[in-house]
Formats: C-alpha cells, structure tokens, sequence
C-alpha cells in the first residue's frame, strides 16, 4: 500500500513536470494557443536584446522597403494604446524548439506584439499544417482583427483563409509562402532563399579555387530553405562545372552530417568546399573534419560554409574556423507591424510581398559587432 | 551472456542446432552484410592510423565508424531488451528521453551562462544528475505501465510526444555550448587512445548488465514476469516492481546514450538529437531474435543487432544512397530478418531440414 502511495505520488509529480513544461514554451500541446500575458519572463529577458537586433536590421533594410526605423512604430503603439483599444493578433508560428532560427523569431513576435504597443496576441504553435489549419480557424472563429501566420506547408490553406476572408480577418504571411490565390492574403513578408543561396554561391565562386570539389549538405527535402539553398549550387556547379563529391540530406541535424562526412573522409575522396545548408550541419561536418586532422576554415584545406547565422556560427567565423555564414533573417515582427499600421491607417501597401535584406559573413572581414548584431 | 538456457534439445543435428539458437540471425545478418561488402569492396575493412586535430592518435575507417556510431543504439538495446522482456511492449520515448538527459547534463555543466567559459560543475556531478532525471522519467514511465496498466507503447507516447519540449524548457530554449575540450572525450576519443570512446562505454554497460544478470536474479524475475505476470505473483515475485525497475534501467541506458551524443557536438538541438533513436533500438530488440511480446530474452543478440543495423547504415552510406531513403531500405532488411525469425517460418525450416536428413539416411 506504501509502495502505492509512493508511486502516486511520484506519477502526480511527473504529470505536474510535464504541465507545467507545456505551459512554458506551449509548443508541447500541439496547436495550444497562449496569450502573451501568460508568456513568462523569458520573452522580457530577451526582450532587450532582440529589439536592437530588430532595430538595426530594419535600418539596414529600410532602403529596400517602405519600413520606417522601429522607433516610429512604438510611437505609434503609444498612441493606440492611449486610445485604449488593442488590435487583436492571432500568431501561428512553427515550434520555437524546431531551430535557433525559430526561438529568435517567436522571441522577436512576442517583443513587439505586446499589449504596451497596442496588441492583444494570440499564439499557436506547430509543426503540423493541419494541427495549424485548426488553429486557424479557432483564431477566425474568435474573431480576431488579423492573422499573421508562418505555415508549415505550402498547401491546403484555401479554404480557411477563404473563411477567414468572409469574416473580416485580414491574413499576413510571414517566413513562410503558401500556394494560395494571392488575394486571400493582405501580404508576405519572406526571406528570398534562392537569393541566399545565390549570394552564398556567388561568395564561393569569387574565392577563385583552383578546383571544386563540394560536399553538400541539404536540408529536409522539399522545405523552402533546402530547394533556395540547393537550386543556387546546383546550376551554378552544373555551369562551372564544379565537383559535387556527394550530395546528401542531414534533415538540419549535426549528428547526421557527421556520419555523412565521416563517411566521405573514409572512402578516401578528396573534398576542399562544405556547404552545409544550416549551421547545425556545418557544426556536425566541422566535428567529422576534427577528428580526421583535415584543416577548415581561413587558411584551412576545406572551406565551410553554413547558413542562419547563429551567434555561436558567427562566432567560429570570427575565430577563422568557419570561411561563410548566410544570414536568414528571423526579425519579422517589426515588418509586420508597419503592414498593419499601414492598414489600421486606411492605406494600402504598394507591393505584396516585401523580400526582407539578407546579409552573407566572411570570416576575413566579420567584426566583433556583427556578431552581437546579426547572431540569433 | 547466458545463451546456454535458451537452447533447447534438438536432435544431434549441429546445423538445427546454431539455427535454432537465438544469436543465429543477427550473426548471421552481420556476416551476410560483412560478405556484401567484401565482394564489393574490401576497402570497406581498411583501418588506418592516423591523428586528430589535437594531435591524437585515432583508427579511423568504416569499422571504427561502426563501433562508434552503433554503440549508442546498443546501450540503448539494454535498457529496450528488459523493458521489452517484462512489460511485453517498448518504450517510444527514448530519443525525447535522451533530449532530455542531454539538456540537463549541459544545464548542470554550464549553469545560467550558456557559454560559459569553464564548466560550472564537474562532469561527473552532472552526468549523475542527469542519471538521476532519467531514471525518474523511467519510473514515471515504468509506473504508468506497471500499476495503471496502460499499454507500454501508449504509456510512451505521453513523453515521446512532451520530452523534447521538456528539454527545451530546462534549458530555457537557449542552446547552451561547452567549450571544455574533456568534454568532448565522452562523444569522442580520450587522448592516446585511438578507439572512440562510446564503444569502450557501451563495453562497460554490457559488463555491468551481464554481472549483474549472472549474479542477481533480474534475468529469471524478468522473464517469469514477461512469460506470465500472474503465475509470477503467485510465486511471490511483483511483477508491477519488476516492470518499474526495466523501465529505471533504461532509464539509466538513456542518460549514457545522452552524454554521449551531447558530448559528440559538445551542444544540444532539442528538436533533432537523437531522432528516431528508439526505433532502431527497438529494431536491435527485434533483430536479436527477442519475443517482442515479452518473456524470454537474449542481450547478447540485441547487442549485436544493435551494431548490425549500424552496419547496414553504414554500408548504405557508403554506396551513397540517399540518407532519406535509408529508412526504406532498413524497413526492407527488417522484413526480411523478421520473416527469416518467425518461428512458424523457423519451424518449417528445421522440418524441413530434417526431412532431406531423413531422406539422405535412406
């Protein structure tokens, strides 16, 4: 009976674990919707410094787009919220846990649409389209004023934006496209991985090496990022006529490109490029040349390259361990602010869809600041 | 390890004697593959010396590559093969299990500073600690099983589906790194010694779990209670304490394999480490023959299945098959070996071969 009451009590205290785990992060609990006044303090902590991150991007991309500086747009929250009424947000995003790219940019959404500049936010997090399909229509259901959504997959969102539509919410994309007519939505704020892909590519070329001869590693087949990264090496190597030594999926994971590349270096063929399509990748493949004393980075036999710009990438960068890193800009939210104040203003927005600025790092001219500045 | 019980009298015939024996199918599968890859290329058991970055001496080729990368699967196959024995299901939780573990070891090690310059704690300490959470996660597990009778598989999914956000969470979903170099001699190899680390881990594992087989009655408790829970009881044994203590032990399985593969990259990504990792323990289980309904079992096969599907994956590798076609591929070979050990196809075979004996002696 003791015994009983032990393990009672110690399943009750693991559920317990396991609640309070879910309630933190809401990612567990798959498409669970949570408002920001339960957001802990995490997202205050980080709060400082993703706003100045955010800042500074958006001063860099303000040439590009119709964006002001950040600081306009908590001008303009003091002001609705002086009116007292919020402006409802329904957020669907990936899983925060999926990347460090995914963390940075939920962090960088709950810093802005807080109630203090003006918003009453919603979030709903998964990886699953249908799991966020329902979360979609919840958010419509309830009447939210906009839905700012980050879709796992492109297809099968006709119907309840179409709803959503009827129902006055008006749709904003973010990070992610969707194949739907491009009515149903206000408008898209996306990275241009193709363009990253090219840039990363174009970086490489101008290295001037002798031969190629590349590792590739790809992302999860079929994700945007993966077929950007992918289609930029492919026709630039096919029109080169660069090596691709193998040319494998690690699905983001360090683990994996490990073995591919520990695979590589045991039969013995000779490889002098890895680019890895994220940093985690390149991070595995690094561990892989380590142990089998080949040199990377500046001055090295084998020139790594990464994507996302994690500040621990930036920082083997720095230190001449790394030769690139694209950048793949997470800081949405202040973007999507100026969309809807733009709109809550009566005005309309000159372009649909807005390519936010995207920036390459080479190891030899990376600074001290870059790396405070652009790591997420 | 205690193969010796499980045979049982067959004829004088040797041959229905090795092919009745439980280790038959994974030996036989490691040959077959190692025969594979001899015809196409030997290179494939070319083992080099040479030096890491670090200067130390280290063996490297696709052998080795094998024994390291195969020995995480094979702890893991311990812990798989006890909880399969006595609970007659298996634990879909471990590779969140393992994100776990992980995410503790470096919340120890690294504290509130995810980049710290020198480790907070020693490694041990945290090593134990995360010892200790796992092994509450496999009570927890255990328990679920054992006393609320949930299916094992069931039971699992409650962690599988909230482990990896729980290790997010414990670490405040920063991605803390270790810069210690000693750290990465876990994942790795320790200075002047040029076999890779894991294996000399898992090596320990199977020492420990066969001692503690040989001496304590954990094997016999375990399949009584696998076999029939309620004849065990009547015997006096309980079974739902047996149950929990398999679960604990993978438990402890879960965190060696989390040290190891934390230590590899010397940081954690919670969503992608040790992914899929309790489908090929399983599949270690299943190739070394064992009854995944319970009862009977036999380590030192899941062991070796353990390292076979290491093999396979390797070898695939190596012919440069697509690493997301890989589990295509394992999924056929898994079909094959579990047809092959079926024992109603077993059983047709041995008759069989007794028939041609038969005949023969005519």
């Amino acid at each position: 009976m003791k015994k009983k009451l032990v393990s009672m009590v110690l399943s009750l205290a693991m559920v317990a674990a396991v609640v309070t785990g879910c309630g933190n992060d809401g990612a567990s609990a798959p498409a669970s919707t949570d408002t920001t006044a339960t957001a802990d303090t995490t997202t205050d902590a980080a709060a400082d410094t993703t706003t100045d991150a955010a800042a500074d991007t958006t001063t860099d991309a303000a040439a590009d787009t119709t964006t002001d500086a950040a600081a306009d747009t908590t001008t303009d929250a003091a002001d609705t919220s002086a009116s007292g009424e919020l402006i409802t947000v329904g957020i669907i995003n990936n899983d925060p846990n999926e990347s460090g790219y995914r963390t940075a940019n939920d962090k960088d959404l709950k810093a802005t649409f807080t109630e203090e500049n003006g918003y009453d936010a919603s979030f709903a997090y998964s990886n699953k389209n249908d799991e966020q399909i329902a979360a979609a229509q919840k958010f419509v259901q309830d009447g939210v004023q906009y839905l700012l959504l980050s879709a796992a997959d492109t297809a099968g969102w006709d119907s309840v934006l179409q709803d959503a539509q009827d129902a006055g919410v008006r749709v904003i994309l973010f990070d992610r496209v969707i194949d739907a007519s491009e009515d149903l939505y206000e408008g898209s704020i996306v990275s241009d991985m193709e363009k990253e892909g090219q840039t990363a590519v174009d970086w490489l070329k101008a290295q001037g090496l002798d031969e190629y001869n590349i590792i590739h590693l790809q992302g999860v087949m079929g994700t945007a990022a993966q077929k950007g990264r992918s289609a930029a090496l492919d026709t630039t190597a096919q029109a080169e006529g660069w090596n691709i030594v193998t040319q494998q999926t690690a699905e983001w994971n360090a683990e994996t490109a490990q073995q591919i590349v520990q695979s590589v270096i045991d039969a013995g063929t000779s490889f002098n490029v890895i680019y890895a399509e994220n940093d985690d990748m390149a991070r595995g493949a690094v561990a892989a040349l380590d142990s089998a004393n080949i040199s990377h980075g500046v001055d090295g036999d084998v020139i790594i390259m990464g994507f996302d710009c994690n500040k621990w990438a930036l920082q083997e960068l720095l230190d001449g361990n790394w030769n690139y890193d694209g950048q793949c800009n997470p800081f949405q939210s202040s973007y999507i602010n100026d969309i809807i104040k733009t709109l809550e203003s009566g005005g309309s927005l000159s372009e649909k869809t807005i390519i936010m600025d995207e920036k390459g790092f080479d190891a030899t001219t990376i600074t001290a600041e870059d790396v405070e500045n652009y790591g997420i | 390890m205690g193969t010796k019980e499980l045979k049982k009298p067959v004829g004088g015939n040797n041959f229905t004697k090795i092919f009745k024996n439980q280790i038959f199918i994974p030996l036989a599968a490691l040959l077959l593959l190692a025969l594979f890859n001899l015809i196409a290329d030997p290179e494939f058991f070319k083992i080099t010396l040479g030096y890491n970055s670090a200067g130390n001496p280290i063996l490297s080729g696709y052998l080795m590559t094998i024994l390291d990368s195969g020995s995480e699967v094979a702890i893991l196959a311990i812990g798989m093969t006890l909880v399969t024995a006595a609970s007659g299901g298996q634990d879909i939780s471990v590779g969140a299990a393992v994100a776990i573990a992980g995410s503790v070891l470096l919340r120890v090690l690294c504290g509130q500073d995810t980049r710290p310059e020198t480790l907070q704690a020693p490694i041990i300490v945290a090593f134990l600690v995360s010892c200790i959470v796992a092994m509450l996660f496999g009570a927890f597990n255990g328990v679920l099983v054992a006393y609320f009778r949930i299916q094992p598989m069931v039971a699992t999914l409650i962690l599988y589906t909230a482990g990896r956000s729980i290790a997010a969470w414990i670490n405040n979903n920063e991605l803390p790194i270790v810069s210690d170099a000693s750290f990465g001699y876990f994942g790795g190899f320790i200075p002047g010694i040029p076999i890779p680390t894991p294996f000399f881990i898992a090596l320990a594992c199977m020492i420990i779990i066969g001692l503690v087989l040989k001496f304590t009655n954990l094997r016999l408790y375990t399949q009584a209670v696998g076999i029939n829970e309620s004849s065990s009881k009547l015997n006096g044994l309980n079974p739902q304490l047996i149950k929990v203590i398999s679960f604990v032990i993978l438990g402890l399985c879960v965190a060696v394999v989390g040290l190891i593969k934390v230590s590899r990259v010397s940081s954690i990504n919670y969503s992608v480490i040790a992914k899929d990792i309790e489908m090929d323990a399983i599949l270690a289980v299943a190739l070394g023959g064992n009854a995944l309904g319970g009862g009977k079992f036999n380590m030192t096969a899941s062991v070796i299945g353990a390292y076979v599907i290491q093999f396979l994956t390797t070898t695939l590798f190596k012919f440069n098959v697509q690493s997301n076609a890989l589990p295509a591929y394992k999924a056929v070979v898994v079909i094959i070996l579990v047809v092959i050990s079926a024992p109603v196809v077993r059983e047709r075979f041995s008759s069989a071969m007794k028939k041609l004996k038969t005949k023969e002696a005519v």
